[in-house]
């Protein structure tokens, strides 16, 4: 399992049917999700958490908005192959976006997401289109360069953005004229989980659509894409723009719901905790990410008392762990025992390992 | 004020412990294709052990330096053993992100552990902390000793590489891992001193570096971008290619940091991408040294 | 009626090595035609060179009467140029059907949609269904190809190639590495191939050849050797020294 890969000329990996393998080692089976159940689950736990935790209601808003986040980033890691660390770049342009509109022009909650949507999507395409042709480390260190020149300009920008100081002031109307955006966060909650559940939809029937299966084929094997007359590139781009939408929806939210824009929204460290949560959940199957969102954030909720070098010490050792023992994250967790609770009489050809 | 001079020394300074540094990360990700981003956590162990020993032990700089590199290598040939051998190949590239992120973390969380969070020194012998004279210039001593150090590092490299046994099986290794491997080239005990050679080297730059690059907690986490940037630049196992990026990005980024300290991050990072765009295998383009 | 496939003059060095020299050939529709030579007479070279996988250092490339030299290998395919892969090439984690609906959205153009579904394409389900039945992978439509035998993975790749729709089609030892049980089954598939098709193959077992080959081409060293029927290159005594004399030599 260890032996090194073969080369191609460009001395990169033959990736071939041999020894492509998903991000994290284990091979995709033929991809399943929960089914139907799914998304109205994520609805139905969402809806029940907001009655049995009413207090906790900041940090579901934040939870539920940041799944949106990983969900993007599970968009081109998980289903098109792409290693990044920079997605946190769409993240913040969308929530400056929601924010400079809102403080300026119109702060309608809908307004916002889809300033927000359109300014994450721009990005990525313009990004996308100039660095996608790269791979491995290269791609990584320039999805960091991106990243870190988009938080510079929000820290430059300060008539607009507030510096590092942040946008503040953000105060979103009603939605739909009606619902305001009380104080104990109500409002924000329900508007997060409808607008990730939304997402979650529309992420599912892109992924189920025939783009959807060509980038599979492309995180697979590109050359195999080229060889039915695909051309990989612009998959990856296109795919990264359309996570580049969620992404900065998922931005714009954070700002309806929080009020605030900080340059941290755009920050590597963002970025890699989103991969880390991704990764924690699961990759590849767009639930995955809203369970490794819940999970790490829950649990960093519960440990933020003790000294933040435990908690990285902890991440640390979880991370390890992860890619020794449980690459497919807690998903293939739950995968596995529910082949196990539904007995050995599936078929041969679909078991995820 | 400094002078472009002073600039020059500086920026030659720190590319050159940005190269003793990034060039075992270099040569790893050359053979073994492992995208170690612990790479930098093992410069700064490297640092601690030294500054400990300086400052605790009392030992003086050399011993200092020289145990410093030899406890880092140590304890970290285990690791090579138990967790990079799982790792390695282009086709892991994720595991080796989260793997080494995780390692990372582990180790800022140990070293905050045992040091605290405060900045650690080394001290410099008496013999380092004058100036030396150029002719009409003088640079301060320890800057000509870290260039001095590069330069050895560079041409030490270049002999081991090109004039040694194991010089000529890494290369070999690279060029062709299976024929390599046919030919009776034991690939593991090579992948071992490759990776014991490449963390030395870090914590040899990690005590040299000290006062460029100050030792504290997040050390590994601040830098692990910059030597990754050389990398990147330099081409992934190019020795050479190592050494121009890390001298250029050295010289940028201190020249950016003192002419126009506002943009400085800006400039780095746009160089960054227009290179790597240009340039997407590195500026050397290959894994010859 | 313009030939399908016109090579002139092919040729690639790399740098002082000169793999393939000056070939030239044409295929019609309807063409049988295998490809032969002892290893290293560049064969498969010769076959990167016209798919666009390399490009070549002199010569041209036609398919049906359009200069395609400069074009890249996604464009050859989309205009009907298909390959076969030596060693079977296909995603792991996709269902055989996948695989099928993929490359006939793909030769569509209809992969760049975001929010349609897949399973109700218009006409994909029947055409997906009609190449799985020629094929006999209707029983394993829904199995995950890692999970294939690989006389059904080589079965896969001619399917996929069809479904493409392709004018010249280049299998590159369609039965190599299927175990004998398996290969009749390919066989009988190479037999039944679109009668106005023209279809290259590159191939090493001679019983395959006589039994496919209407016209054979000889290639050794790079360079085109000779081409004719089955009995021709038989009786042609250059081939039999490029095939014998060699083994001659490593005594």
């Amino acid at each position: 399992m260890t032996s090194v890969a073969e080369r191609d000329e460009n001395g990169d990996s033959k990736g071939g049917s041999m020894t492509r393998r998903t991000p994290l080692g284990t091979p995709l089976a033929a991809r399943r999700d929960l089914g139907w159940i799914g998304i109205p689950l994520v609805a139905a736990v969402g809806l029940a958490a907001f009655w049995l935790l009413p207090d906790d209601l900041a940090l579901l808003t934040r939870i539920a908005a940041s799944a949106l986040f990983v969900l993007s980033l599970d968009l081109v890691l998980g289903y098109g192959g792409i290693a990044t660390l920079g997605q946190a770049a769409m993240f913040g342009t969308g929530a400056y976006a929601a924010g400079i509109v809102a403080v300026n022009w119109n702060n309608d909650p809908f307004v916002m997401l889809a300033a927000g949507g359109l300014a994450g999507g721009l990005i990525a395409l313009a990004t996308g289109a100039l660095i996608l042709h790269a791979r491995g480390l290269t791609l990584l260190m320039l999805t960091i360069a991106v990243g870190q020149i988009v938080q510079e300009v929000a820290n430059k920008a300060r008539d607009w953005t507030g510096g590092s100081d942040g946008l503040s002031g953000v105060d979103p109307a009603p939605v739909l004229g009606m619902f305001r955006f009380d104080m104990y966060g109500r409002t924000s909650y329900l508007f997060a989980l409808a607008v990730l559940v939304v997402g979650l939809l529309v992420a599912r029937r892109i992924v189920r659509s025939p783009f959807g299966l060509a980038c599979r084929g492309v995180s697979e094997d590109p050359l195999r894409i080229s060889a039915i007359g695909g051309s990989p590139k612009s998959y990856l781009v296109v795919l990264y723009g359309v996570a580049g939408v969620f992404a900065g929806v998922a931005g714009a939210l954070t700002a309806v719901t929080s009020g605030i824009v900080g340059l941290d929204s755009a920050g590597f460290p963002w970025s890699a905790e989103a991969l880390v949560m991704l990764v924690l959940g699961g990759t590849g199957r767009l639930y995955g990410a809203v369970i490794g969102t819940a999970a790490f954030m829950g649990i960093h909720h519960i440990l933020a008392a003790s000294d933040p070098f435990h908690w990285m010490g902890f991440i640390g050792l979880f991370l390890i762990g992860i890619v020794l023992f449980l690459p497919g994250g807690i998903a293939s967790g739950l995968e596995r025992l529910g082949g196990l609770l539904r007995g050995p009489s599936q078929n041969n050809g679909e078991d995820r390992a | 004020m400094e002078t472009m001079f002073g600039i020059a020394v500086d920026g030659v300074a720190y590319g050159m412990i940005l190269f003793i540094i990034s060039v075992g990360l270099s040569v790893t990700l050359g053979l073994m294709r492992v995208v170690n981003l612990a790479h930098g956590a093992f410069a700064m162990v490297g640092g601690y052990v030294a500054s400990y020993a300086a400052q605790e032990a009392g030992l003086p700089y050399a011993a200092a330096l020289v145990v410093a590199v030899a406890l880092t290598v140590l304890a970290t040939l285990p690791l090579e053993r138990l967790l990079y051998r799982r790792i390695y190949g282009s086709a892991n590239e994720l595991a080796q992100v989260l793997l080494t992120i995780g390692l990372t973390f582990v180790i800022v969380a140990g070293i905050n552990y045992l040091f605290g969070p405060t900045l650690k020194r080394i001290p410099l012998p008496e013999l380092l902390t004058g100036t030396v004279e150029l002719g009409p210039k003088a640079i301060p001593a320890h800057r000509a000793f870290v260039i001095a150090a590069g330069a050895a590092t560079l041409l030490g490299l270049w002999w081991l590489l090109e004039r040694t046994d194991f010089g000529i099986r890494l290369r070999a290794a690279v060029d062709d891992p299976a024929m390599a491997a046919a030919l009776g080239i034991r690939t593991e005990r090579l992948y071992l001193a490759t990776f014991a050679l490449g963390t030395g080297l870090a914590a040899l730059g990690g005590v040299l570096g000290a006062e460029l690059l100050p030792l504290e907690p997040y050390y590994a986490i601040r830098y692990i971008v910059l030597f990754l940037a050389v990398v990147a630049v330099g081409g992934a196992g190019s020795i050479f290619g190592s050494a121009a990026a890390a001298l250029a990005l050295g010289i940028v980024d201190t020249a950016g940091k003192y002419l126009i300290p506002s943009f400085g991050e800006f400039f780095f990072y746009a160089a960054l991408i227009l290179i790597l765009f240009r340039w997407p295998h590195g500026f050397f383009k290959g894994r010859t040294a | 009626m313009t030939a399908l496939l016109e090579v002139e003059g092919l040729s690639k060095n790399f740098g002082g090595l000169q793999v393939s020299s000056d070939i030239s050939m044409t295929l019609n529709a309807g063409d049988r035609c295998a490809l032969i030579g002892p290893n290293g007479a560049g064969k498969t070279t010769f076959v990167n060179l016209v798919t666009g996988v390399i490009p070549p250092s002199a010569g041209t490339i036609r398919l049906d009467g359009r200069d395609i030299t400069k074009l890249s290998a996604a464009e050859r395919v989309r205009l009907g140029l298909i390959r076969s892969f030596q060693v079977a090439r296909l995603f792991k984690s996709m269902t055989v059907r996948e695989h099928l609906e993929l490359a006939v959205l793909q030769r569509d153009r209809r992969t760049f949609r975001l929010f349609a579904n897949v399973t109700k394409a218009a006409g994909l389900a029947d055409e997906v269904a009609g190449l799985l039945d020629t094929m006999g992978l209707t029983q394993v439509a829904h199995t995950a190809v890692g999970s294939l035998a690989y006389g059904q993975q080589r079965l896969l790749e001619i399917a996929l190639a069809l479904a493409m729709k392709p004018k010249v089609l280049i299998l590159d030892e369609p039965a190599a590495g299927v175990p004998h049980s398996e290969s009749q089954r390919i066989l009988d598939a190479i037999d039944r191939l679109p009668k106005d098709l023209a279809v290259l193959m590159i191939e090493h077992d001679m019983d395959l050849v006589f039994r496919f080959a209407r016209t054979i081409v000889v290639l050794a060293q790079g360079r085109l050797l000779c081409s004719g029927t089955a009995k021709e290159i038989v009786a042609d005594p250059r081939v039999r020294e490029v095939y014998l004399g060699s083994r001659a030599d490593a005594h």
